[in-house]
């Protein structure tokens, strides 16, 4: 389906990563991309864990399923076996749980919930919402079941948009908020360690146009400014060229001979009225301008380098449970899976 | 009775030509263009006649420049070669309108402190919320500056447009500081309240963010004491002029599930506050221009073996006519709900919109009924 001019593909590097966060501007479908990523990864028989941070529910929406509680439940099976469970991660809720382990405040925790105490610690320091959404994600990706194998060969992170992302991933400037002895404090240690370690990649899901890709290249710069590695770049719904490759500059000019097009129709028995055939060709020329914005906008991503690059196709139809594995198939077919995951 | 699934039509024309309409906020999720849509209302009032000045967020670069907005400035300036009523146009600085709203309610000293406390730099840059608090006050003083017949306003790029109404409140609630003085001053009477696990929760809080950041921010809510009354009197005269008869709100979103979704919260919302909804824009939509099914234009594509470009013309037709098929599922799925919303296609313009042609061409299609195959063509033919 994809053929890149240039750019590479899904790298061993990027199979071996165990922690795939993804984000993108808003509108680039970030969550179906996220979805679809974590089922890629669990074929063949693994289990990934897709998580959201935003409270937005967009994966229970997504997999048409009920709100999802602060546990994980599996969501679906994977192509050739393979599970994938989801978390939607709550901030309050993981910091009770913080509570909880440290100080033992029982049911005066939830008496505080319901004043807006643990709302307003969250609204204080505002690294802290991040460090413990990063926090819980971290516990996710390291834990190991009883045979001392990690419990996910992967882990998916439905992650803030473009515009915040890197704040929220970047725990080292969130910590300035944070005691410097208390517990949060060496848990939000490891979440640097791991994010800034080879076990993770942020992919940046985006569409072919203008502010998105502009969007997504300040991104790149951003992430690797702050030591963070960007793994593969998504261009979403990306839509068929049909027009043959020469008459495509003339179309997006507004020449489109439509005496021609309506000679060949009526030769293939198709007799349309002018009228209709204006239509076709005013259609005619929208999508060669819309083929033109799309290849420039792919221009400019092909001239940065240091990610991979991978598409998916516009589903005319949206999206749901059964397109979801249409896009982890093509993720596949371009190589994305899980590498030999170590003890 | 099947329930109405087509749309009343928004009349933008006579929205933006009625002088009664004083304020228009357009709210809706990331991504669907609202700066766009206002920044292009706006111009199209001012060659209305009207003198429009049009508050924004976060411009993309070049519109910005289109709007002589390169700097910010905080304070409208005038954009040329638009007529004959005035165009002005202005980006928000967020933290500037802080220190200028800290400065109109303190004497200097007290200003002074409130300004070098850390915990203001946290409030005044990254507070969720505060973008939209701010957004909100610099309507207010351009509605209380009376220079203007029109103020357009673009809302912050939240994940929800509700975030516009709820920041100022949930804002004002924080800085109230209910809580902040209950942890800097906890055993005095609080024990009745909450008992033994407020020490214990203080204890925790300080033990995670540490003494410091509290003590800076109960230093604040002191020196903010004094201007509070001020703040939180704003808040809320602004948050009435929202409801007043002068302030129409446009719901913008795309033909997506996800933006439809939110445009509903929100318009359920705006009926529950009282607050006057004009219409929704529906953004970015793929009108047919040509009368042809897409099963007839796939079956011909397929025999067409001699023309590639007659198959092509068929086949990006057909699809053109699944995704018209859907947005109208989608809308007519919205309007089903909401009957009683009137909207306003507008159909896709290709490539990027980055100059006074390019939203005056949004303003025609913003106010154009219905797009016909006639009509979409020609105002094809304009954006060349």
């Amino acid at each position: 389906m994809t053929e890149w001019a240039t750019g590479a593909g899904w790298t061993s590097e990027l199979s071996a990563a165990r922690l795939h966060v993804v984000s993108g501007k808003g509108g680039t479908g970030k969550t179906t991309v996220a979805a679809a990523l974590a089922l890629a990864l669990a074929s063949g028989g693994r289990r990934t864990l897709l998580v959201e941070v935003e409270g937005r529910q967009g994966i229970a929406q997504l997999f048409d399923t009920a709100p999802l509680p602060y546990e994980e439940r599996k969501i679906a099976v994977a192509p050739g076996g393979g599970e994938v469970r989801a978390l939607a991660i709550d901030a309050e809720a993981a910091l009770l749980e913080y509570f909880e382990l440290f100080y033992k405040l029982g049911m005066a925790g939830r008496t505080l919930r319901r004043m807006g105490a643990i709302e307003f610690a969250t609204t204080l320091a505002p690294g802290l919402r991040d460090v413990l959404l990063t926090g819980k994600v971290k516990e996710c990706v390291t834990r190991t079941g009883a045979d001392g194998r990690p419990v996910y060969d992967a882990v998916v992170l439905d992650a803030p948009p473009t515009g915040r992302v890197v704040t929220f991933l970047d725990v080292t400037t969130a910590m300035a908020d944070l005691a410097r002895s208390g517990p949060i404090h060496k848990q939000a240690e490891g979440v640097v360690a791991l994010m800034h370690s080879p076990k993770t990649a942020v992919h940046l899901v985006t569409l072919l146009e203008e502010l998105p890709v502009t969007e997504t290249l300040e991104t790149v710069g951003e992430l690797a400014a702050v030591g963070l590695r960007v793994g593969a770049v998504i261009a979403n719904q990306v839509r068929p060229q049909w027009l043959p490759d020469r008459s495509l500059a003339a179309a997006a000019g507004g020449r489109v001979d439509g005496a021609r097009i309506r000679s060949a129709l009526a030769g293939a028995g198709l007799d349309l009225p002018a009228d209709v055939i204006d239509g076709l060709v005013a259609e005619t020329v929208e999508h060669a301008r819309r083929v033109e914005s799309e290849a420039a906008a792919e221009e400019r991503l092909d001239v940065a380098t240091g990610f991979a690059r991978l598409e998916l196709p516009r589903l005319i139809g949206g999206v749901d449970l059964g397109t979801l594995y249409e896009l982890a198939e093509a993720l596949a077919e371009q190589g994305v899976g899980v590498g030999k995951v170590s003890a | 009775m099947s329930p109405k699934t087509v749309a009343n039509r928004l009349d933008v024309d006579a929205l933006i030509d009625d002088p009664a309409t004083k304020v228009l906020v357009c709210c809706g999720s990331g991504g669907v263009g609202k700066t766009t849509t206002s920044a292009a209302l706006a111009v199209r009032a001012a060659e209305h006649g009207r003198r429009a000045v049009v508050l924004t967020i976060d411009p993309a670069k070049r519109l910005a420049q289109a709007l002589g907005l390169e700097r910010l400035a905080n304070e409208p300036g005038r954009v040329e070669a638009v007529g004959p009523g005035e165009l002005h146009a202005m980006m928000l600085d967020m933290r500037r309108t802080f220190d200028e709203m800290v400065q109109a309610h303190a004497t200097p000293d007290r200003a002074e402190a409130i300004m070098a406390n850390p915990f203001y730099q946290t409030i005044s840059s990254s507070f969720s919320g505060t973008q939209e608090y701010m957004a909100m006050e610099k309507l207010g003083q351009l509605v209380a500056g009376g220079e203007w017949d029109l103020i357009v306003v673009d809302t912050p790029p939240s994940r929800s447009a509700l975030d516009f109404l709820d920041a100022p409140q949930r804002m004002s609630t924080f800085l109230d500081g209910r809580m902040i003085r209950l942890l800097s001053a906890p055993g005095r009477g609080i024990m009745r309240v909450v008992g033994v696990g407020f020490t214990l929760f203080a204890k925790a809080v300080s033990s995670i963010i540490g003494g410091q950041m509290l003590t800076d921010a109960s230093a604040f809510v002191q020196a903010f004491d004094s201007v509070f009354g001020g703040f939180r009197e704003r808040a809320e005269a602004t948050y009435q002029l929202l409801r007043s008869p002068g302030t129409a709100f446009v719901v913008v979103a795309a033909p997506e599930p996800d933006a439809l979704r939110e445009a509903a919260y929100f318009v359920d919302r705006l009926s529950t506050d009282g607050m006057p909804l004009a219409g929704l824009v529906l953004n970015r939509t793929h009108p047919v221009f040509a009368e042809l099914s897409a099963t007839k234009a796939r079956a011909v594509a397929e025999e067409l073996r001699g023309s590639p470009l007659a198959a092509a013309v068929l086949q990006l037709h057909a699809d053109r006519v699944d995704l018209s098929v859907r947005e109208e599922r989608l809308l007519a799925r919205f309007t089903g709900a909401h009957p009683e919303v009137a909207v306003t296609k507008v159909p896709v313009v290709e490539g990027d919109i980055s100059d006074l042609a390019g939203l005056r061409e949004i303003g025609n299609r913003l106010a154009a009924p219905s797009p016909s195959l006639i009509k979409g063509k020609e105002s094809l033919a304009k954006i060349d």
